[in-house]
């Protein structure tokens, strides 16, 4: 069993829905990488800052 | 209307065969679909993410939904029924069958099921590859 911060998971979720969401909504190899980087970054990224709003809301 | 070579030879070459195999497939096995179609780093890199993500979610005691109480319990089924021969394998085997205790494991369960609908993207991205609606 295994037992991911909050973090860790949100990064492993990020990581392999970007890989597929780049290869089926791209055609070419190149577009692909920088659609599932695009995808991965809005991921992580918004978690960052939702996860921050809800800390001063929460004070 | 005249039509390019290009389009021509792909539409001859979707006409060959049962024109649904990739979809069935892909959704039976992840990254089959792309397999039969010759697309081995991309089916590879499919059926990696995909299993990998449901087998994350089952090793942090995610649940697989079982029996449709109500309408987010329905909603379970089909996302976990998307990873096909996966959710009927762990069904067989008794694996995910404890319920949810901990908030990772809620959160295995949500893996569980994204893991089952990106399946059914990537399926479907199959079919379109070859019936020639997406290019490559």
């Amino acid at each position: 069993m295994i037992h991911p911060s909050h973090f860790g998971a949100v990064v492993l979720f990020a990581l392999f829905a970007s890989t597929v969401f780049g290869i089926t909504m791209r055609d070419k190899p190149r577009s692909m990488f920088r659609y599932g980087a695009y995808c991965f970054v809005l991921f992580v990224g918004s978690v960052i800052v939702f996860s921050w709003v809800m800390f001063f809301i929460a004070r | 209307m005249a039509t390019t070579p290009t389009k021509t030879s792909a539409a001859k070459s979707s006409n060959q065969g049962f024109v649904y195999l990739p979809l069935i497939a892909g959704w039976l096995v992840p990254g089959a679909g792309h397999f039969l179609l010759g697309k081995w780093v991309r089916g590879t890199l499919l059926a990696v993410s995909i299993i990998a993500m449901f087998a994350i979610g089952l090793a942090m005691q995610g649940k697989l939904y079982t029996s449709a109480q109500d309408i987010l319990d329905m909603l379970g089924v089909a996302g976990d029924l998307g990873g096909g021969l996966l959710y009927f394998l762990c069904r067989a085997f008794g694996l995910g069958a404890e319920p949810v205790k901990t908030t990772i494991a809620d959160y295995g369960t949500k893996f569980i099921v994204v893991a089952g609908l990106l399946n059914i993207i990537a399926a479907v991205d199959a079919h379109n590859l070859r019936t020639g609606r997406k290019s490559s």
